[in-house]
């Protein structure tokens, strides 16, 4: 059973269309690395995988159930990193993971450890106003795999990572994690290394479907002109 | 869902602890309502319809504050999509909201009720005062209720600031009518008690938009 299966996915916003006939297989354990150039559709399409849109039309298929229908059985299963940390600035790193640990039923032990494999640990009981831009991406990402899901949803995952930080967290969000994972970048090289399949987008419709091995870095540079 | 929404209102009550945007603001706005009324009426004591009025009034447009500023810190850095994320209740986001609305309009009162006493009221509350209450927290009960499907309602749209106390406020007004009405005969010289008629009427309020909230809630969370 695919992790992900859309056929024909649209999806609007007013009368402009973000996302058109967009179809896809990607099978558990694999990662789609979705290029394009901004407001190509790749945040709307990890939004609607997340079952925070729904689709307009065609198809929806997350974890083996459609989607809007049975959204309810796949929230929690999945873990989204945005581009916003959906987390609140005037609570600590801390409370913030143990906020989101209790509404996903997650021991509290399992904040401790996440606090210790992005290194905040000394600086969790600061507001997270008080941290720079790229503590807040850790914390991020710590959220967004706190409850383990099986579907992970990364909306270029290392903006405002320093390379010591970006390697600090690919135990959680790279290939290491063992997860399926939809992600979205602008790194022609780092993307097609992490990819087992390549989703070019330009102006919401695909542009590029392939096995990464078949795609070169000079197609996906030809997507952004 | 009890432990979704102990969650959710600990994490309420954790950022207006840090923040004290909401609270504060509310009371300070009714305090300098009151000097202003004050002044406005010339007139150094207020009784009856007249001091039943004012303090609905006041309390109302306090409350507006806290109902504008309820969904704000979810909205600014996307923590309104985290709990979407999340495979629960939804209503437990309502239940939570309402009641952090509630304790905020509690704390409201601590405050605006005895300067109220202090600065306009003429009759002396020592006699009434546990019916007063009881008259309040029906009003605060509809209030919570209602500002926060209004806030739910704003919260996702760009005119959010304007859109939650034009939508807040004609849902308001029986609260307040019934409110004064009911709370008239314990501001007046003699005391008295409140009027059934008034109390019923707003239990049966904050009942009806507690099943429309109920009801409606989810609903306003999809996209």
């Amino acid at each position: 059973m695919p992790a992900v299966q859309l056929e024909g996915l649209a999806r609007r916003y007013g009368e402009r269309e973000a996302l058109g006939g967009v179809s896809l297989s990607l099978q558990a354990g694999q990662s789609l690395v979705v290029f394009g150039p901004n407001g190509a559709g790749k945040s709307t399409l990890l939004r609607v995988l997340a079952t925070l849109l729904r689709p307009h039309a065609g198809s929806v298929r997350v974890l083996g159930k459609p989607l809007p229908e049975e959204a309810w059985a796949v929230r929690g299963r999945v873990g989204l990193l945005a581009h916003e940390p959906l987390l609140y600035r005037d609570l600590t790193a801390r409370e913030n993971l143990r906020f989101h640990a209790r509404l996903h039923g997650v021991a509290l032990e399992r904040v401790e450890r996440l606090l210790e494999l992005v290194r905040l640990e000394r600086r969790c009981r600061e507001p997270l106003r008080t941290l720079s831009r790229g503590m807040v991406q850790r914390v991020a990402v710590a959220r967004a795999v706190l409850h383990e899901p099986e579907l992970l949803l990364l909306d270029e995952p290392r903006a405002n990572l320093d390379p010591a930080a970006s390697e600090l967290v690919d135990p959680l969000i790279g290939a290491a994690a063992q997860r399926t994972r939809v992600i979205t970048s602008h790194d022609p090289a780092r993307g097609l290394a992490e990819a087992d399949m390549v989703l070019g987008l330009r102006a919401g419709r695909p542009a590029l479907l392939r096995a990464a091995g078949d795609v070169s870095v000079a197609e996906i540079a030809q997507l952004y002109r | 869902m009890r432990r979704t929404v102990a969650a959710l209102l600990r994490k309420e009550l954790l950022i207006e602890l840090r923040s004290w945007q909401s609270v504060p603001g509310m009371s300070l706005f009714a305090l300098t309502t009151f000097v202003v009324f004050h002044f406005a009426l010339n007139r150094s004591s207020v009784d009856g319809d007249l001091a039943a009025g004012i303090l609905w009034v006041t309390l109302l447009f306090a409350a507006i504050l806290g109902v504008n500023r309820l969904f704000v810190a979810d909205a600014e850095e996307g923590g309104f999509d985290g709990f979407l994320l999340a495979p629960v209740d939804r209503g437990a986001l309502l239940l939570a909201k309402a009641l952090a609305l509630l304790l905020y309009l509690v704390l409201l009162e601590l405050v605006a009720v005895p300067a109220f006493a202090l600065l306009l009221l003429g009759p002396t509350l020592a006699g009434t005062l546990p019916s007063l209450v009881g008259v309040l927290a029906l009003g605060d009960l509809g209030v919570a209720v209602i500002g926060t499907l209004v806030a739910a309602l704003a919260v996702r749209t760009r005119a959010r600031d304007l859109l939650g106390p034009l939508l807040a406020l004609p849902l308001f007004v029986p609260i307040v009518i019934a409110g004064a009405r009911a709370s008239s005969p314990l501001l007046a010289p003699r005391g008295g008690d409140p009027a059934a008629r008034w109390l019923a009427t707003l239990g049966l309020y904050d009942l009806l938009f507690g099943l429309i909230a109920y009801a409606l809630f989810d609903f306003l969370l999809e996209d």
